[in-house]
Parts: C-alpha cells; structure tokens; sequence
C-alpha cells in the first residue's frame, strides 16, 4: 500500500511545491515539450576524423531555437535546428490549442544538413522584402541560407540571388536596419574561419590561438540590403574586420541616435561595441566603453532594461567552472553621465556565476513589472564522473603553436566538460538584486543547453521559454504566473520603417515606473525570441502611457492603454 | 634612473620592480586583470597585516617588500569574482608567516600556502591564472628573460633552471605514462603563471633551504611532486606540490642545522635538586 500510495504523495507534494513557487516568486514552470506534439532530438555533426579525439568539443553547437510568426495568425511558431549530417531542422506550427506540429518538410525548410553544404547552427527571422512574411536566415557551419516566405505557405531559396557567400562557419546572424533606410540588413559573424572545412581539414591547425586573446577566427560580414532581394557584403568599407571568435551579437541604440548599434560577444577574447555613426560607419569603441577591456569566453548577448531607467544593460555569459576558471558573467550597465561608459555589474547584481553558461535572455517570467533572466548552460555531459578539465586546462593555458593545433589537444575518452550543470533562472527583486531560483520553480533539466527563447506561445500573458540542447532533446517551458500580475504586449508593424519593425523602441511608463524594450532581430545564443514586446505590469492596471520610435525616426505616443491586451500597432505615416 | 644606478638597487627590491613592471604591463596590454581594485585590495590587506603583526610580534616596523610580494602575488596569480577572497587570502599569507614558525623560521612561503588553503577550503569563489597573456609568444620571451637576469642577480638562477629542466624531463616521462603529446605536457609552463611561480614562489630566500645543492635538490623535489599530482589530474598541482615538498625540506634542514638553546630553568632545577 505504501508503494502504491508514494507516487500520489509525491504528485501532491509536487503540487503544493508549485503552488509556493506561484505564491513566493509569482510563476511556476512546468516542461511539456511531449505533451505539446514537439519531439525533437538534437544530433551533433559528425567532423573530420583528424578531430575524432575531441569531436564533441569540437562539435558542441548547433541546437538552437528561434521564434516566428511565419504565416501571420497571429500565434507564434518554432523554428528548431539540427546539426547531425542528413538530419532535418524543424518548423513547429502552432495549433492554437497549446500543441504544435512539425511542418519544416512542407514549406522547405528541413533538409539543411549535410557534409558538403555544412551543418545548421541557428536561424533568424526578418522581413527582408516588406512583403509582410518574415523571411529566414539558417547560418551554418557551411553554405549560410536565405529563404523567402512566399505567403507563409512555402519558403524559396534565395541565397545565390542574395549575394550571400559559399561557407561561412557563422555561429551568430542579426537583422538589423542600420542605415534606417527602411530595409533589412544582416550581419553575419563568423566563429572557425572561412577557408576551414571542418569535414576535410588541410591540417589540425584550426583551433583558437589563445584561450582569451584569440585573433584567428572567422571574418565577419556586414551585408546591405538593396531593395531588389540582392545584398551588398560591405563590412571593411563600414569598419567592421575583427577576426575574434564570434558567438553572439545583438544590436540596441545605446546612445538614442535613433541608429543601432552592434554589440558583439566573443569566445576567445573581448566583447566589441561598434558604434553606428548614422548608418555611414561603424566605430569600435569595446575598450574605450569599457566592455572590451578583461577578455573572457562571451557566448551570449541579450539586452535588457533592467533596472527600469529607460537605459539598456548588456548580458554576455561566460565560463565558471569551481576551483578552475572563474571568468564570470558580465552584466555590463551603463554608467550614469559618462558618455557611453559600461561597469560590469554581475556580482553586485547576483548574476555571476552560472556555470558553463550559454544562451541567456531577459523577459518578465513573473509579470511584476521587472526583467527576470534565464540563462542555459552545461558544455559537453558525458560521463559523469569523470572530467576532462584537467586536460583542458593543460592547452588553454598553453602557448599559441599549442593550443592551435587540434593535435595537442588530449583526447576526451567519454570525460565530460562542464556537464550536467544546474540552469539558472534570477528572478528580478526590483531593487537591484537578483535570485537564483531553478529549481524552485520548476526547471530542473540538466542537460547541455545552447538556446533558449522566452516567447508567448498561448497568447495568455506569460512568456513561455523554449530551449534547444545539445544533442538532447528540445524543452518547452509552460509558465504559469500568479492570478492578479498584469501586463501588456505590443505586436509592432513598420510602414516607412522596416516591416518587422526591427529596431523600434516601446517606452512605457506606468505606476510611476518606466521600462524601454526594442524589437530585436536575433539576440542571446543563435536565438531569437519573439517579436511581440511583453511587459509585466505587478499588480498595476492603470498605464501612463507609451511611447514608440520607429526606426524612421517617428515617435508614436498612445495613452488609454488597458492592461492584459496584445496591442497591434501599426507605423503611422 | 640610469640602468646601472637601476641594477645597483638593494636585490630584495628588485623583485617588487620587476613584478609590479609584469602586472601593469600585462594589465595595460592584455586586461589580465579584473580590476585593479582586487590587486589593491590583496596588496593593501598584505601590508596592513604584515605592520600590524610585525609591531604587535616584534614591536618593530617590518620591511614590507615582501608583503608586497605576496600581495601582488596573490592579486594576479588567484582569480575570483568576489573581493572578499583577495583580502583573506592576502590575510592568511601573512599571518602565516608570523603563525606558523619552528625555530625562528617560517615554513612555507606564503602566497602559496594561502592560495592553497583558498583552493581547498573555498574552490566555488577561487580559480588560479590559467591562461596565456596575449596570443604572441613575445610577452612570454621578455617576461622569461627578464626573470632569469632577475634571479640571476638574486643569486637563484639555479633553482629555477633546475624545476625548468626538470619539468620539461618529466613532461616527456608523463607524455609516456599518459599517451598525451609532449607538447601538451609541456603546454603549462608556458604560462604566466607558471612564471610567475618559477622565479618568485620556489625562489622565495625565506622560504628555501640553504645550500645550493639543496636548493637544487629540493626543486627537483617540487617538479616530482607536481609530476605525481598531475598523472592524478590535479589542476592545481604545482601549489600543491610546493605546499608539500616546501615545508617539509624546511624542517629538515632546520631539525638538522638549528642548536637548541638549553633553558636556563633546567639549570636552576637541576642545581635545586
């Protein structure tokens, strides 16, 4: 009888944990990937054999998850990518019942992967002809694809007539508009250089530099869109040439020049900061800003208002392994009066140490009107109880003829890296504190996390969160907040501006408190969250007012808001 | 300062120079620091310490060349995001060389017992140094050679070419007995903190015995040490391996060397009796 009954006890127990989850922090979160139709297994490439000793170091991304509304009814859909050669990359239809089914075959964005066009690392989403469908780009290691939304009913491959190059081993992409001409551009940052095929290596010799100070990797591209579906590779002539070893990029205006600006994280080396000087250059200003001065192993970049002052922070997440190497999160905040100065505030904010940490983004889980933060981790889970930090640490520290030389590298024998770690959800106080708490609220899958998106996925308020894993499967995490915490989202439409409205900004004032979110056009770890901006309220229903800027320059004011609605907006002319 | 009036500086100053030349170079360069301010931090507690010891022990001003040492030492060699860990350790380097004493000598030398101690006892908040300085093999060189004229001049040249020699013998041996490639074996030592352990940590004149065959002889000691805790994969293993051999040649030498003074009460008792 007591075996019988300790599965109920256990259930019960699991319920009243959640309910004081909902009552302590607001929001409890429960993974129902299955239960949602969404059954997906990541699958790591399979490289070079010359890499065959340290293959799922090497191979160790590729999940990545990203968030669109691609045939318009107003419910949005997953966009999940694979990188095992011959696997095929996902498109989850929502099916408005809290289900999803995949339909990536259908409208010819499945079959991405193979050795000899490259493997996917991530996607983003953007609206490059103003059609009013939202237009994809998988990068790659290997042939970087665009794809043209024809209606929301099937996708065209464009890349030839786009311009875009033959390989690129790209593990970031951002649609930005940054000469505000009302057209999209892209950037795409490259991670192991160009001219390295990693399934047929000409020598070992394709690994970083150097742990912290690494010069060697891929190019970057900076492509102008020309209006007729071509774009124009222009990034020396913008002033963008950096070879660090690019993860993430995300882009902001930081100093309200009404242009945006290009945050860049790097593994290997410092974060960059180019500075958009009115959509003619781009200046680098990483040390000067102070965000380019300790360098570390940046793998995520998310924006985030999050102390509510109208001003953007920066999260770039890094390596903290115990007793080994503790670089620490950045959380870089903008300095008050010093021109565009940035202090790195982690520690004094709680949001530090989290492990191998990878994609991370920012989003009111609990609605209380502050930016929460969740962020995944775990590098490479393979035995459990044995490391290979110590062998790791023998080549990191090493000298450049070492450490770039795949060769030196001691082979992983099953050792884990960094593996099974304990995600991170902080949960905003308000007060400039942040509070660990995973486990308490319902996330506590140990596997390597890559991406992750907060997005509504049932339009009820709360921001669900999406994560891709490393040869693990995907997670969906339904939120549920506390009765009574309000909010507000705005579906955005540009008409002179950008069609996504990617770059448009949302300030919104209530209950004597402010908060500024921007449309984004990829940020945190080959991710992109929603387009929809989702801002809690606490238990405020009344709202001031808020204020848009387009990326045209036109400032839109709309007061007589009314808490919990989607608002859709459209660019006045 | 002309170079000669530089190099005519008393030798136990020219440690500090050239370590404090390393740490503002390397900062000003590479960003290998944090921030100043938990060097600072770690200098600052390093020499609060060592006065307030020094007056309260010895009721006299203490040189603070070496706290400054152990200080900087710590500052650059331990990393942590929290502040607190730069001033206990700086702390406990110091005390230790006022605490842990056997006939009027201190055991080990302290920055490295104290990284130790923060590499046990507190591993969540403390990491070491662990990688290049750049991605040139030229900070390296000038830091090498400067070392080695640093040394040299100090008169322990020997002692660091002895654990150099040797580690780079018994990275071949470990190369064997693990099947890993030399170069990774050997990849370490071309660190910084591998500098700065060879021509500031095993040279420490407080903290090593005294005959130079010793000296030799305990160095090699050091690098075996490192060899055995580094085939058990211990990341930390030349701390550990200098922790252990350091004091222990110490004690040898001082069990060995040092009379014991009979104390005048035994007289006094004896003739009682």
């Amino acid at each position: 009888m007591a075996l019988l009954a300790a599965p109920l006890l256990y259930k019960r127990s699991l319920a009243r944990r959640k309910a004081a989850a909902v009552a302590e922090y607001g929001f409890t979160m429960t993974e129902s990937a299955q239960a949602a139709g969404i059954r997906f297994n990541h699958k790591a490439p399979t490289l070079d054999p010359k890499l065959d000793h340290i293959m799922e170091q090497v191979a160790s991304m590729g999940a990545a998850v990203s968030v669109v509304d691609f045939d318009r009814d107003g419910w949005d859909d997953l966009y999940i990518t694979n990188s095992g050669e011959g696997t095929r990359n996902a498109l989850y239809r929502n099916m408005h019942d809290g289900t999803f089914r995949d339909v990536a075959s259908e409208v010819g964005l499945a079959d991405l992967n193979s050795r000899e066009t490259g493997v996917s690392m991530g996607a983003v989403w953007g609206d490059y002809d103003n059609d009013g469908y939202e237009d994809v780009l998988v990068y790659k290691w290997g042939k970087p694809e665009l794809f043209h939304n024809d209606g929301g009913k099937h996708f065209t491959r464009v890349s030839e007539l786009a311009g875009l190059p033959q390989w690129v081993n790209a593990n970031t992409a951002v649609w930005f508009d940054y000469d505000n001409d009302g057209k999209l551009d892209l950037f795409l940052g490259g991670y192991y250089p160009e001219d390295v095929n990693l399934w047929k290596l000409k020598n070992t010799k394709m690994m970083p530099e150097s742990f912290e100070y690494a010069l060697n990797g891929g190019r970057k591209y900076l492509f102008h869109n020309l209006g007729n579906g071509k774009f124009e590779e222009v990034s020396e002539k913008m002033g963008i040439s950096s070879r660090r070893w690019a993860l993430a990029a995300v882009t902001a205006d930081f100093r309200g020049t009404g242009y945006q600006d290009l945050f860049i994280a790097n593994d290997y080396g410092v974060s960059e900061l180019y500075l958009n000087e009115g959509g003619k250059h781009f200046r680098e200003v990483g040390k000067e800003s102070g965000i380019g001065a300790a360098p570390k192993s940046g793998m995520t970049a998310s924006v985030g208002d999050i102390l509510n002052r109208g001003q953007y922070g920066v999260f770039v997440s890094n390596i903290s392994e115990e007793g080994i190497l503790v670089q620490g999160n950045n959380m870089w905040m903008p300095k008050a009066g010093a021109g565009l100065q940035f202090e790195n505030m982690a520690n004094a904010l709680g949001v530090e140490l989290g492990g191998w940490s990878f994609g991370a983004q920012f989003g009111d889980l609990n609605n209380d009107g502050f930016l929460d933060l969740y962020e995944v981790n775990g590098n490479v889970s393979l035995d459990r109880n044995r490391s290979y930090w110590y062998d790791y640490s023998k080549v990191a520290g090493g000298n450049r003829a070492i450490i770039s030389d795949a060769a030196s590298w001691p082979p992983l024998k099953g050792r884990s890296l960094s593996g099974y770690q304990q995600k991170r959800v902080w949960i905003n106080d308000g007060y400039g504190q942040f509070k660990e708490v995973s486990q308490l609220v319902g996330v506590k899958d140990r596997y390597d996390g890559r991406s992750i998106v907060l997005a509504d996925l049932d339009n009820d308020g709360a921001l669900d969160a999406v994560v891709a894993n490393q040869r693990g499967p995907v997670l969906l995490y339904k939120n549920q907040v506390a009765a009574g915490s309000n909010w507000i989202e705005f579906q955005l439409k540009g008409r002179e501006s950008n069609r996504s409205a990617i770059g448009a900004q949302v300030h919104l004032f209530w209950n004597g408190q402010q908060q500024l979110q921007q449309v984004s056009g990829g940020s945190g770890f080959c991710a992109q969250n929603q387009r929809r901006l989702h801002f809690g309220l606490g238990k405020v229903s009344a709202i001031e007012k808020a204020e848009i800027r387009w990326p045209s320059g036109r400032i839109q004011k709309m007061t007589g808001l009314k808490a919990n609605q989607i608002y859709q907006v459209q660019e006045p002319l | 300062m002309s170079i000669k009036k530089f190099f005519s500086i008393e030798n136990r100053y020219l440690p500090p120079i050239f370590i404090t030349l390393i740490l503002l170079a390397g900062n000003l360069s590479f960003g290998l620091l944090e921030s100043f301010s938990r060097t600072t931090l770690a200098i600052a507690t390093s020499m609060v310490f060592e006065v307030g010891l020094g007056l309260l022990i010895y009721r006299k001003m203490p040189n603070l060349a070496s706290a400054y040492i152990s200080g900087i030492s710590v500052g650059i060699l331990m990393r942590s995001p929290e502040f607190w860990p730069y001033a206990l350790c700086s702390a406990i380097a110091i005390t230790s060389k006022y605490a842990i004493r056997w006939r009027g000598r201190h055991l080990w030398n302290p920055s490295n017992l104290s990284i130790s101690v923060m590499l046990l006892l507190v591993p969540e908040f403390v990491a070491t140094l662990s990688v290049q300085w750049g991605n040139t093999i030229w900070p390296m060189l000038i830091v090498w050679v400067l070392g080695a004229l640093i040394v040299y001049r100090v008169k322990r040249l020997h002692i660091t070419a002895t654990y150099v020699i040797s580690f780079v013998v018994l990275s071949l041996l470990r190369s064997a007995f693990t099947g890993d490639s030399f170069l990774a074996e050997v990849a370490p030592i071309t660190g910084p903190m591998y500098q700065l352990f060879i021509f500031f940590m095993i040279t420490d004149p407080k903290t090593t015995v005294k005959p130079r065959w010793a000296q030799c002889l305990v160095a090699f000691l050091v690098a075996a040490a490192e060899m055995v805790l580094r085939l058990a994969e211990n990341i930390h293993a030349p701390y550990y391996a200098l922790a252990i051999v350091g004091p222990i040649a110490n004690v040898i030498e001082i069990a060995l060397t040092t009379k014991v003074k009979m104390k005048p009460v035994v007289k006094t008792e004896l003739a009682a009796a």
